[in-house]
């Protein structure tokens, strides 16, 4: 910390301690900083200079873990990724992603998340067994665009946070799940779809969207989970009437 | 664990985005008074010539015009956000090897409801 | 997990999503601002005698179900999240209450087409 060249910024933080506080309350705090430097190291420089005691969760400092996820100025952004610059002279504030619990100051309580994310089948349910000794999965070019972009997600939350019918209604599976159960449906090495579609089809499931989209605006890795979800209403919608029509496959 | 959990109160507010979008979902309550607008006007219709005349005056009254130039506005917005977010529904289209890009869907939609409305008003006059 | 009744009324509220983006503003346009002010198309475009008419013309009758009773599901099913999002206590037992007056306004829409004659 620098050759700060005399710039000071200031970052507002939301504080909670479980221990001692009914309600959370916000701390500001002047941060000295170059125009090289995240919001996440903004909030480093708090922890090692100005308050140890101040809570955030991150790992890779590269957009890639999808830790430091939280609300700059209320708008969800990864703060690894965020500059601390783009905020200067007026200063930012710095608060835990809205819409889950906060367990102490920046970090949230994903437990709601990974039930969901576990709920999806989130891994590759093929046919039948395919022994190494068979080779590879084969997949063209297309079959893998089909999937590719919702593989990309690294489950950082925002998304969640941008959601408003998930902070409304908690029993919504919400867009990153859905999103990751789209990935696996759309994959050609997957036969996992029937068994998904029981959720997609639920009130729980593509059901609680509105297509607000501001999930897709949000996602740090580009990817489009508003997509996903109402492509899957139309499914479920084809599986809502054909069953009258077509028996299913497994009964 | 205790926790903290926020409330959602005024969630609509905390965002440009979200104004946008209540925007979109209010012109609901817009497009279903003209529905009931058009379906008051199929009662007087089938009640005479005298009622249908009285619900065609009220309709040039300025409350009228006034409600249904806004109606027009917040339904046409209504319609831009409709073709804006349509792609999100489909699956992907193909034509060969390339994927139809979303900036087409909605270009498609917006050229459609040009000319239908262009249909529309041609079969009125 | 049940299975969600959902796909019924999003199809009708798609339905009159797409019908009313792609003819709305027009029609609220003609209907109430160019006729009634005599703008653009003649004030007689909506006499008794031609709205009767159309009224009594399959096409005419086809076309007057579909935009009301279309823009009636749309609505009151956006109506419902409206309602829902500002934070009245309207749980998912709430939307058929929204659909079932969407329904209704079809239905005596239906009958009204059916007397006409």
């Amino acid at each position: 910390m620098n050759a700060t060249n005399g710039k000071v910024i200031a970052i507002e933080c939301l504080r909670y301690d479980p221990q001692t506080d009914d309600a959370p309350h916000y701390e500001t705090y002047q941060v000295p900083f170059t125009d090289d430097m995240s919001v996440l190291q903004g909030l480093q420089y708090i922890k090692d200079h100005l308050d140890g005691s101040l809570t955030f969760r991150w790992s890779c400092r590269m957009a890639i873990c999808g830790s430091c996820g939280g609300m700059v100025n209320g708008v969800p952004r990864l703060s690894c990724e965020t500059f601390l610059r783009d905020f200067y002279p007026e200063g930012l504030r710095v608060e835990p992603l809205t819409h889950f619990p906060i367990q102490r100051d920046l970090a949230v309580d994903q437990t709601d998340f990974l039930v969901k994310l576990r709920s999806i089948k989130p891994y590759i349910i093929p046919e039948a067994p395919k022994p190494v000794t068979e080779g590879t999965f084969l997949q063209t070019p297309q079959q893998m665009d089909e999937y590719y972009q919702y593989s990309q997600c690294i489950n950082c939350l925002l998304c969640y946070a941008a959601c408003p019918q998930y902070g409304l209604d908690r029993e919504f599976t919400g867009p990153g799940a859905l999103a990751l159960l789209h990935r696996y449906n759309a994959d050609s090495r997957d036969a996992g779809k029937a068994e998904r579609m029981e959720l997609v089809n639920a009130d729980e499931g593509v059901w609680g969207c509105t297509l607000v989209s501001y999930c897709s605006e949000v996602c740090p890795k580009s990817i489009d989970p508003a997509r996903a979800v109402n492509q899957n209403k139309v499914e479920s919608t084809k599986d809502y009437f054909l069953r009258f029509v077509a028996p299913r496959r497994n009964g | 664990m205790k926790t903290y959990t926020r409330t959602m109160n005024g969630w609509w507010r905390r965002n440009p985005f979200y104004l946008w979008y209540t925007l979109r979902e209010w012109s609901s309550f817009f497009l279903t008074a003209y529905a009931l607008v058009l379906l008051f006007g199929l009662a007087r219709l089938a009640e005479g010539a005298a009622q249908y005349e009285a619900w065609r005056a009220s309709l040039a009254s300025p409350g009228a015009v006034i409600f249904h130039a806004a109606a027009a506005l917040i339904v046409l917005y209504h319609a831009w956000t409709w073709f804006k977010v349509m792609h999100k529904t489909l699956p992907f289209l193909r034509i060969g090897a390339r994927r139809v890009p979303d900036s087409a869907i909605f270009a498609a939609g917006v050229a459609s409801s040009v000319v239908l409305s262009l249909l529309l008003l041609w079969g009125f006059a | 997990m049940k299975r969600s009744n959902r796909p019924i009324f999003w199809s009708l509220f798609g339905a009159g999503g797409m019908l009313s983006a792609l003819v709305g503003p027009m029609l609220i346009f003609i209907t109430g601002i160019a006729v009634p002010l005599g703008f653009l198309l003649p004030r007689d475009t909506m006499s008794y005698e031609r709205v009767l008419a159309f009224a009594q013309n399959g096409f005419g009758k086809l076309a007057i179900f579909v935009v009301i009773g279309g823009f009636l599901f749309h609505g009151l099913h956006r109506i419902y999240h409206c309602l829902h999002e500002v934070g009245l206590p309207l749980g998912h037992g709430w939307m058929a209450v929204f659909h079932g007056l969407a329904a209704l306004g079809t239905l005596v829409a239906l009958y009204l087409l059916i007397v006409i004659g």
